[in-house]
């Protein structure tokens, strides 16, 4: 690709690649680590063997694009110019697609995506119920474009903002749009972006840096990972206006080492940008001179606070320090530097190119635009979830999830990952933003939305996080490293029905403690999956401790494996699978499990047909 | 010259001075495990909390990594401040039971139970040990290693470091090496033995002027307390909150 | 512990500038070359950087990327993220020690498996999900698909052996 002199150019080059766009179809495969844990690898193979084997390379493209968001559904794909939409597409399906698509665009109607509430068959995506109530002004274009190529992008309007803010905007003046929008910081905290740019222009000192926190550590968000996999060039392209803005001459994004494929999309993308004359000297002939560097973690949560972060890039153990000062005052190296998230940085262009009111109409009065969530856990169409701020819990999970599998009841939904709390179900008509969120105990973080039934027990749910912080603290200041140790052991001694009554007073004591004293972002969130519970769910803490039973029958310790005599058809299945041969009972009788032997792995459980296994 | 308000005193201080300087040279006390004057501060035990307030909010902050700026007003003993140290003290406690300064501390706070799990662990990874090394002795022959449960004070792959000249800094500045009184094998987490010692000063010298820095019997039950009763020291010697 | 060999160190090294900043990117170079990070490269990597050894072995210590005893052939993460979890994927993780005769997570005598877990590698769709070598995504495990799910790595990590002789008739023919 030739390099580009001008803003202009960019502009011409939009022109020139949309009046190239033939008619052609074009078979779009969704190619994001969800999608190609289900096989799209495989399906773009034998999808490309059999245009070949008809000689079709040439009439129809084939095409891997970023993901699509709706995981659940994988492999998915999108046919152009029809805009029919394909899931759960296997390897025998090529031929049919091919044959679809060659012969007149009968859609081939099984893989059309069944609404489970008609029954009917939908074409589009867009009328699809997941997708129906989305805005997606962040991950609109994944589905369009090939992650590898920034000639897609700029195909779809790509690099115009930075265009315009070269042309129209002053640095201050893009400072300022960032600030009018309103835009929060979607990391988790939501400081107001513009305020933070601002109080680095006030530096006097030099250089600047910019950083991008791409290190998604929450369980259970991965929006980031798929925004760097589908769209790498709109994150540079807000890096690269924010660099404008700040005059910063270099940054580096700092992704999570657990996402190789985030890592290899964005390493091609910095490398087209810099010879597309993006990034570089004299960016589109300016006087702009501005690099990217990319710097893989190494396996560490913590990282994901700023100042911890700053230390890894930095080549040292991510072990945060106080703040003040904070990093746009004293950030890498001790030089002011500017933080933010990938969805943050990749909101930039957006407000520049359709205006800082515009976005400012999204969302509620003190949360705007759009956010994203990860929608994970006991759900029916688990995936990401671009809604504009405020919409209600309701909205989310019964419009654009589809409820609760298996005709359960919704129990809770942890939000926030390790930082957040979870929401019970009574609070369902909570409108999300992120004042709503932290009143309730919870709190934004990074978008991670686990819906849990009734089949989750909240001692254990809160259990499982304070054994992950246990693990992900950094060790530092002592409140966290000892505080997230002592509370496991407490959670643990309640889920083995060994708790006293005293332990819940407790709990509340160390968890307000463990938030009042801690040194870093991480340990004054890492209480709130227990305080929430305990607000929240407190009857079942106390079922654990007074009757010693687990009202979701999931504690290992209160539950007892038996088998229905009645249901059981003594088909042996559940004896193979049995890891402690605790199962006993001849063939087509029925069998019995030895209680002193059975260790509850619950595998005769997962395979029994009948449902004779049950469990008190 | 930035002025801040420490407890409602105006105080002047240099640029560059952290809250804990400018409290400690107010004469006001606050209790420390991981600070030393000649090292850099590292803001790990989280004991010398402060409440701050910025007008909008108040925050407890570490005082010692805590520069001191204009028109910030900090409170070193409000509620909210004593019960979160007197909390973390407890905690202490429960991990690291030998150190006499922990049990000190301990007695002086008002800790009367200790509801946690004893660990008895000896170090409490303040990290004075492993700045000493580097920052004064220019060593750096100790470090940390691991993280979060797994962290501790080490040498590289476990074995004697060619760097180490044996000059036992690392041993003066450990806040938590000196043994309570009853000694590490102490039945009790928690020990308060000093609370049930009767002010033998008081009783013996009736009014007169103790130079001593007072003991925590003195604290308790001494001519500054006119609320508590002097108790008397008993036979059946019992500990207060322990079961 | 195996005998090093140190001369694959310089080469690596030469691709780096003696900078701090580079001394994570190094010691992830080394993690996949050595599949661990052996004591002389790390003494020699500090000796090169001019960072402290302390140091150099906080960094390789307390990042989960890096471990200090050899890893095995194939690297099942097995993801214990939240979807995960209530998914059930603390049992399909027990069912994989109980598999490989692990107390807990770590690797088989043999060097053949490393069993890590790892929190959420962002396929919560798919949960529960384990990822082998860092590539193949296995999704919706259940505790019966582990049993196939390790013996398809077995038998990869033995059929190099058997395929041997087969190239060696090639190459002759």
């Amino acid at each position: 690709m030739l390099k580009l002199k001008s803003p202009y150019e960019i502009k011409e080059l939009q022109l020139c690649l949309e009046a190239s766009e033939t008619a052609r179809p074009c078979i779009s495969v969704c190619d994001g680590s969800g999608c190609k844990a289900s096989g799209a690898d495989n399906v773009i193979k034998s999808l490309r063997a059999e245009l070949d084997k008809r000689g079709l390379q040439g009439t129809i493209d084939l095409k891997s694009t970023g993901c699509h968001g709706f995981c659940e559904k994988g492999p998915v794909m999108i046919v152009w110019p029809e805009k029919v939409f394909y899931n759960g597409v296997s390897l025998s399906d090529a031929k049919d697609i091919v044959n679809s698509v060659s012969n007149g665009h009968k859609p081939v109607e099984r893989l059309l995506y069944k609404d489970p509430a008609t029954g009917e068959r939908i074409l589009h995506e867009h009328d699809v119920p997941f997708y129906a109530r989305q805005q997606r002004i962040l991950f609109g274009n994944n589905g369009k474009l090939d992650p590898k190529d920034i000639r897609d992008y700029i195909k779809v309007g790509g690099y115009s903002a930075l265009g315009k803010a070269l042309t129209d905007f002053s640095p201050e003046q893009v400072v300022e749009a960032v600030k009018r929008s309103g835009l929060r910081g979607r990391g988790g905290a939501g400081f107001p972006t513009g305020v933070k740019w601002e109080a680095l222009r006030n530096s006097a000192v030099r250089p600047r840096y910019i950083v991008c926190n791409a290190d998604e550590g929450d369980p259970g968000a991965f929006m980031d990972r798929s925004l760097l996999e589908g769209n790498p060039h709109s994150v540079i392209e807000g890096i690269i206006i924010g660099a404008y803005a700040l005059e910063a001459k270099e940054a580096y994004v700092y992704v999570r080492a657990e996402y190789p494929l985030a890592v290899e999309h964005l390493t091609v993308a910095i490398q087209q940008a810099e010879k597309a004359g993006l990034l570089g000297d004299n960016i589109l002939g300016s006087k702009m001179s501005f690099r990217i560097h990319l710097v893989q973690g190494a396996g560490a949560f913590v990282c994901g606070e700023e100042t911890a972060l700053l230390a890894s890039i930095e080549g040292r153990v991510g072990e945060p320090h106080p703040r003040p000062p904070y990093p746009v005052q004293k950030g890498l190296w001790g030089k002011p530097t500017v933080i933010n998230n990938v969805k943050t940085w990749a909101s930039v262009p957006v407000i520049i190119n359709k205006g800082a009111d515009w976005y400012a109409s999204i969302g509620t009065e003190r949360s705007k635009g759009t956010m994203v969530f990860s929608l994970v856990g006991k759900i029916n169409n688990t995936g990401l979830v671009e809604v504009p701020m405020g919409i209600t819990l309701r909205e989310m999970i019964y419009e654009i999830g589809g409820g609760i599998p298996k005709g359960k009841k919704l129990k809770a939904i942890q939000i926030g990952g390790p930082s957040g709390g979870c929401i019970p179900a009574s609070m369902i008509d909570l409108p999300i933003d992120y004042e709503a969120l932290t009143q309730a105990g919870s709190m934004m973080g990074s978008g991670g939305m686990v819906v849990m039934d009734e089949d989750t027990c909240m001692v254990d749910v809160a259990r499982y996080f304070m054994e992950f912080l246990e693990e992900e603290s950094c060790g530092k200041c002592f409140p966290c490293r000892e505080g997230t140790q002592q509370m496991k052991g407490i959670l643990n001694r309640i889920a083995q029905g060994k708790g006293e009554e005293s332990d819940l007073e407790l709990l509340d004591d160390a968890g307000w403690m463990i938030k009042e004293t801690s040194l870093c972002g991480l340990g004054q969130t890492a209480p709130n999956p227990v305080l929430s519970t305990l607000r929240y769910f407190r009857d079942e803490y106390e079922a654990h401790i007074r009757d010693k039973k687990c009202p979701a029958k999931v504690c290992r310790e209160l539950i007892v494996y038996q088998i229905d005599e009645t249901i059981c058809d003594g088909c042996h299945a559940c004896v193979r699978v049995c890891a402690s041969e605790a199962i006993l009972g001849e063939k087509d009788k029925a069998h019995e499990i030895e209680s002193a032997k059975c260790i509850k792995c619950g595998a005769c459980l997962e395979v029994c047909q009948p449902k004779a296994v049950l469990v008190h | 010259m930035p002025t801040l308000t420490i407890n409602g005193i105006e105080v002047q201080v240099e640029k560059g001075t952290t809250v804990l300087e400018a409290a400690r040279f107010l004469g006001i006390p606050i209790p420390t495990l991981c600070h030393d004057d000649g090292l850099v501060p590292y803001g790990a035990c989280r004991l010398c909390l402060v409440e701050v307030s910025n007008g909008r909010k108040q925050t407890l902050q570490a005082s010692c990594c805590l520069p001191a700026e204009d028109g910030l007003k900090v409170l070193t003993h409000s509620a909210r401040v004593e019960r979160a140290r007197r909390l973390l003290v407890e905690m202490y406690v429960a991990v690291c039971p030998s150190s006499k300064r922990i049990q000190d501390m301990a007695s002086a706070m008002g800790v009367r139970q200790v509801r946690y799990q004893a660990k008895h662990e000896t170090c409490i990874q303040c990290g004075l040990c492993v700045r000493t090394c580097e920052q004064q002795m220019m060593a750096g022959a100790i470090g940390f290693s691991g993280r979060g449960l797994n962290r501790s004070v080490s040498r590289p792959f476990d074995m004697t470091s060619e760097l180490c000249r044996q000059c036992g800094a690392c041993l003066y500045v450990c806040p938590v090496c000196e043994s309570r009184c009853q000694g590490p094998q102490a039945e009790s987490t928690l020990c308060n033995g000093c609370l049930n010692i009767s002010t033998v000063c008081f009783q013996s010298y009736d009014n007169a002027m103790c130079f001593l820095e007072p003991c925590h019997a003195c604290e308790i039950g001494g001519p500054f307390r006119a609320d508590v009763q002097v108790k008397p020291r008993s036979k059946d010697f019992t500990r207060i909150g322990e079961k | 512990m195996p005998q090093v060999e140190m001369e694959k160190v310089e080469p690596l090294l030469e691709q780096f500038e003696d900078q701090r900043i580079n001394l994570i990117p190094i010691l992830q170079e080394v993690q996949d070359t050595y599949r661990y990070l052996p004591q002389e490269v790390l003494k020699r990597i500090s000796r090169k950087l001019r960072v402290p050894l302390t140091e150099v072995y906080q960094v390789a210590t307390f990042y989960r990327c890096f471990s200090l005893v050899p890893r095995g052939k194939h690297v099942v993460q097995v993801c214990l993220g939240t979807a995960c979890h209530v998914r059930g994927a603390p049992r399909v993780l027990d069912r994989m020690l109980r598999d490989l005769k692990l107390a807990g997570p770590g690797t088989t005598p043999d060097l053949q498996f490393t069993v890590e877990t790892v929190r959420c590698i962002g396929c919560c769709g798919l949960a529960p999900v384990a990822r082998v070598d860092n590539a193949n995504t296995h999704p919706h495990l259940t505790q019966a698909k582990v049993g196939g799910l390790l013996k398809k790595y077995q038998e990869k990590a033995e059929a190099p052996k058997a395929a041997k002789p087969d190239e060696a008739s090639h190459a002759k023919a």
